[in-house]
């Protein structure tokens, strides 16, 4: 296939960026998105160019770390599929493909397609944990936890981090991030004890890092790779609101 | 001489022997110390939290965006545990039996045995942590099989156990940034160990965003760097995965170990074409009720579901009547490489086998199946645009784990004082072929419950130690050596890019070096290895500048690969006999089964880097064997 190409380039958060155009003859529908970006850079080398930067590692969908807007949606058009499992075979023959990084105000540029999303490791930091040190946690079949509510924890606990839900909101909200790991923590019996100041501080680390606020939208359940549910963002707002009652 | 510090007393007793008679640090002291743990998957994450916990300063290194991303998030299937909640007969000596008999007699029995020992008290940590392990209804912990064992003693959360113990880890890891007893360096990668007085003092780093080359001192070193598989360039394993924290330690003075046992993973996706570059893991734990097979007759070009059963060939239901689809990993992919070879492979490039549900399907009913490997069964359909509920999914052998290493003692230190290698980082505890489930356990072992004794053992002598600063000579001249070996590569201005190489050197290597060996074959991967790299420093090729340049990352890892493979071919060279995935095709009974030579080679092998120009010492370390006799291991 041939696929023109329009490209996000950007040196630095310092400098403006933007779109490049390039052209590849051989795509095979077999490629993968990121074999296809390959292809791109093996041939910038040959022109001796900076190839263009973009982050990936595991390329199964599960690091978290890929993700661009492709065609303007957040990892390309397949719904529930980060952008190593896209393949070209989603495009055809002649196609443009316009490819830009994941946007929000709190995930700055560091270069062309790659973006610094540390405000999840910090939204993380401030609560999204339970405070069992090691060695003082009790038998594992001590706590029963029913099949249904192990399945439900799972359903929040399996987001990968990726930030589409971030960069497909109009507002760049993180709140399916965030409420995702509030969900899991405060359905399990081990997660409750701290579910009031959790819920609390990693709400405050969100709106700090700068992320915009919910409207209801749900478009991040559309892109989200693992199908997190909008449903823990009205778990979420119950736990805060709840948390606010007993904190005041 | 290597000591590997086994303690006194019987099998049983030796962890509770070492425990109670390891040093201790004060806890007002611990603030004094300082200790750099380098990789945040299961191994690092879980050393750099227990170690903050406990009140050392500790500094975490990874090289992706987040500690969350290493590649220990990929691990799909399970993790281990001698919990014996099924009454299957399981115990901790079942267990460290089976793991035993699965590495083919070929690692510590006292490591082994510690492994087992502490498996419980992983699942009651990643439970403690949140991790939704998988539920019967009446709300207990649920288990299923795995190859090579015939307990279900694998605790899971679908098919993400990975992902799940690794955000345990990672939340615990965050945890202690908040309490500021540990500080992350994401984007940061490690390109030198510095060596003081025959100790490690410290990392040189190079920040990915920046280009800064850093100095970083310490009281101790952890490398918990993860596998090397990588180096075939088609792997199972994550673009960014390396060996060049392990290789740069090796080159100051850290042997290497068993570097030749490579596990090939039976049930991956085939490679479809040239552009590829990766080979996509569906969990072991698919072969629970996936029956593999292939047409008997050769080159049959029919559609799986229109081959009638009288004409395939279940070969490992047939070959293994015992184990059957579960016979361990070693065992199952080269038995798919026999038929392969045979002629019977299927797919477009002939290279795959089939991996069938129909039977399992037809028994327990599609909803049954869908519960177990939805995320699998979708996997492949997104990749593959293939409905494996309808027909078989293909399925190859891949390079996926490195059971070779760091040597490192019963302490998990390595041949440097004060540098300790954990999870695949090291060679410890799965002899020459892995157990399915186990690489979870022995990184979360290491890094929760082992590092966390050991460390301060070592530290506690460091207390009156004089204070290393990063002013002293070997930080200087290791940056220095740093800095000359980046503008080395951005000066060689050749035409080939470092994909190129790796491309080249992955192929080599699964020629050479690969399922099964011999000493033709690796003595001519030897001799293009060394023509490869002397073509990769006249004729490599990088772009960009000194800042964020993914091509000048790639181009330190593919140096470092081109070494590996080298020692990598010598290590599979000295060792002439078979064992686990070490498979020499000189050496094999005559019905095709791995030929082992206790007599000659019942050592673990410990190469000593002599220098860039000269060839590697090897060192032996006898391995005895007090508590299971070595048999022949037999899955028929």
């Amino acid at each position: 296939m041939k696929i023109y190409l329009k490209i996000w380039r950007q040196d630095s958060p310092a400098t403006p960026g933007a779109m490049k155009n390039y052209e590849l003859d051989d795509v095979s529908q077999d490629m993968s998105f990121l074999e296809m970006m390959d292809l791109l850079n093996e041939s910038l080398i040959q022109k001796s160019q900076r190839v263009v930067e973009f982050d990936h590692d595991c390329r199964e969908g599960i690091c978290g770390q890929c993700g661009m807007m492709i065609n303007g949606r957040a990892h390309g058009p397949l719904t529930h599929t980060t952008t190593c499992q896209l393949h070209m075979r989603s495009f055809k023959d002649g196609d443009t493909i316009y490819i830009e990084p994941f946007r929000a105000a709190a995930f700055p540029i560091v270069r062309d397609l790659k973006v610094d999303r540390k405000a999840f490791d910090n939204i993380i930091q401030a609560g999204g944990f339970i405070s069992a040190s090691t060695g003082q946690t009790p038998e594992a079949n001590g706590i029963l936890i029913s099949h249904a509510i192990a399945e439900a924890a799972f359903d929040a606990a399996a987001c990968i981090g990726c930030g589409a839900c971030v960069a497909t909101c109009k507002n760049s909200s993180a709140d399916l991030f965030t409420s995702a790991k509030i969900t899991q923590l405060a359905l399990l019996p081990q997660g409750k004890v701290e579910r009031t100041e959790r819920v609390i501080a990693m709400v405050d680390q969100m709106d700090a890092e700068g992320f915009g606020h919910c409207t209801n939208t749900e478009a991040c359940e559309v892109e989200c790779p693992q199908e997190i549910s909008v449903l823990h963002i009205a778990r979420m707002n119950y736990e805060y609101n709840k948390a606010l009652i007993i904190s005041h | 001489m290597l000591d590997s510090k086994i303690p006194e007393g019987k099998l049983a007793d030796k962890w509770d022997n070492y425990k109670e008679h390891v040093k201790l640090v004060n806890p007002a002291n611990r603030k004094k110390l300082d200790v750099i743990v380098v990789g945040t998957g299961l191994a690092g994450a879980s050393c750099a939290a227990s170690l903050g916990e406990l009140g050392y300063n500790v500094k975490s290194f990874c090289f992706q965006d987040s500690p969350r991303r290493a590649h220990s998030v990929a691990a799909q299937g399970g993790v281990n545990a001698a919990k014996n909640y099924k009454n299957d007969g399981d115990s901790v000596f079942r267990m460290f039996s089976d793991t035993i008999k699965g590495g083919d007699f070929r690692s510590r029995e006292a490591n082994v045995y510690r492994l087992a020992e502490c498996s419980a008290s992983l699942i009651d940590q990643a439970v403690a942590q949140g991790v939704p392990f998988a539920r019967e209804y009446g709300g207990y912990l649920n288990n299923r099989s795995f190859g090579g064992v015939q307990v279900s003693r694998t605790f899971y959360a679908r098919g993400q156990t990975g992902q799940q113990l690794l955000l345990g880890a990672y939340q615990a890891l965050m945890r202690q940034v908040g309490a500021n007893k540990v500080k992350t360096y994401t984007r940061h990668e490690m390109l030198d160990l510095v060596v003081i007085n025959g100790k490690a003092k410290g990392i040189i780093t190079r920040d990915l965003v920046t280009g800064e080359i850093e100095r970083h001192a310490a009281n101790a070193v952890v490398l918990a760097s993860g596998g090397y598989g990588k180096v075939y360039y088609l792997s199972t394993l994550a673009m960014g995965c390396n060996t060049s924290a392990i290789w740069r330690a090796h080159k100051k003075g850290a042997y290497m170990s068993g570097v030749s046992w490579i596990q090939f993973h039976p049930t991956c996706l085939p490679q479809s074409g040239e552009h590829q570059s990766k080979l996509t893991l569906m969990s072991e734990s698919l072969r629970n009720d996936g029956r593999i097979w292939v047409p008997k007759k050769a080159h049959d070009e029919r559609k799986p579901n229109d081959i009638p059963e009288e004409e395939r060939d279940y070969y490992l239901e047939r070959r293994y009547p015992t184990f059957g689809n579960l016979a361990p990993r070693d065992i199952s992919s080269r038995a798919a490489k026999e038929r392969i070879d045979a002629g019977c492979g299927v797919g477009v490039m002939k290279n795959a086998v089939f991996l069938d549900f129909s039977k399992a399907i037809k028994e327990q009913g599609k909803e049954k199946i869908k519960e177990k490997y939805s995320n699998l069964f979708k996997m492949y359909d997104k990749i593959n645009a293939v409905n494996a509920y309808e027909e078989p999914m293909l399925i190859s052998p891949a390079a996926h784990f490195t059971m070779g290493g760091l040597w490192v003692d019963y302490e998990l230190m390595t041949t440097i004082p004060g540098l300790f290698a954990l999870g695949e980082a090291n060679f410890a505890d799965h002899g020459a072929n892995r157990l399915g489930a186990n690489s979870l356990l022995q990184a979360s072992v290491d890094g929760y419950f082992i590092a966390p004794y050991s460390v301060p053992n070592y530290l506690a002598g460091e207390l009156k130690a004089e204070k290393i600063t990063t002013d002293h000579l070997a930080f200087v001249e290791a940056e220095h050596a740093v800095k000359q070996q980046l503008q080395q590569f951005l000066d060689i201005n050749g035409h080939l890019s470092a994909d190129h190489f790796h491309k080249t050197l992955g192929k080599l290597l699964y020629n050479g070096c690969g399922l099964s060996r011999t000493k033709a074959s690796l003595e001519n991967a030897i001799v293009l290895i060394r023509e490869l790299r002397a073509q990769f420093y006249t004729e490599l090729k990088i772009t960009g500048d000194h800042t964020v340049n993914s091509e000048l990352e790639k181009a330190g890892r593919v140096a470092d690969y081109l070494d590996l493979g080298i020692l990598m071919c010598e290590d599979a060279l000295s060792r002439e006999e078979s064992c686990g995935a070490h498979f020499r095709e000189e050496y094999q009974t005559p019905d095709g089964e791995a030929l082992r030579n206790d007599k000659d080679y019942c050592y673990v092998s410990a190469w000593e880097w002599k220098g860039a120009n000269a060839e590697h010492e090897l060192h032996k370390e006898p391995l005895v064997f007090e508590n299971v006799s070595l048999t022949v291991r037999s899955y028929k």
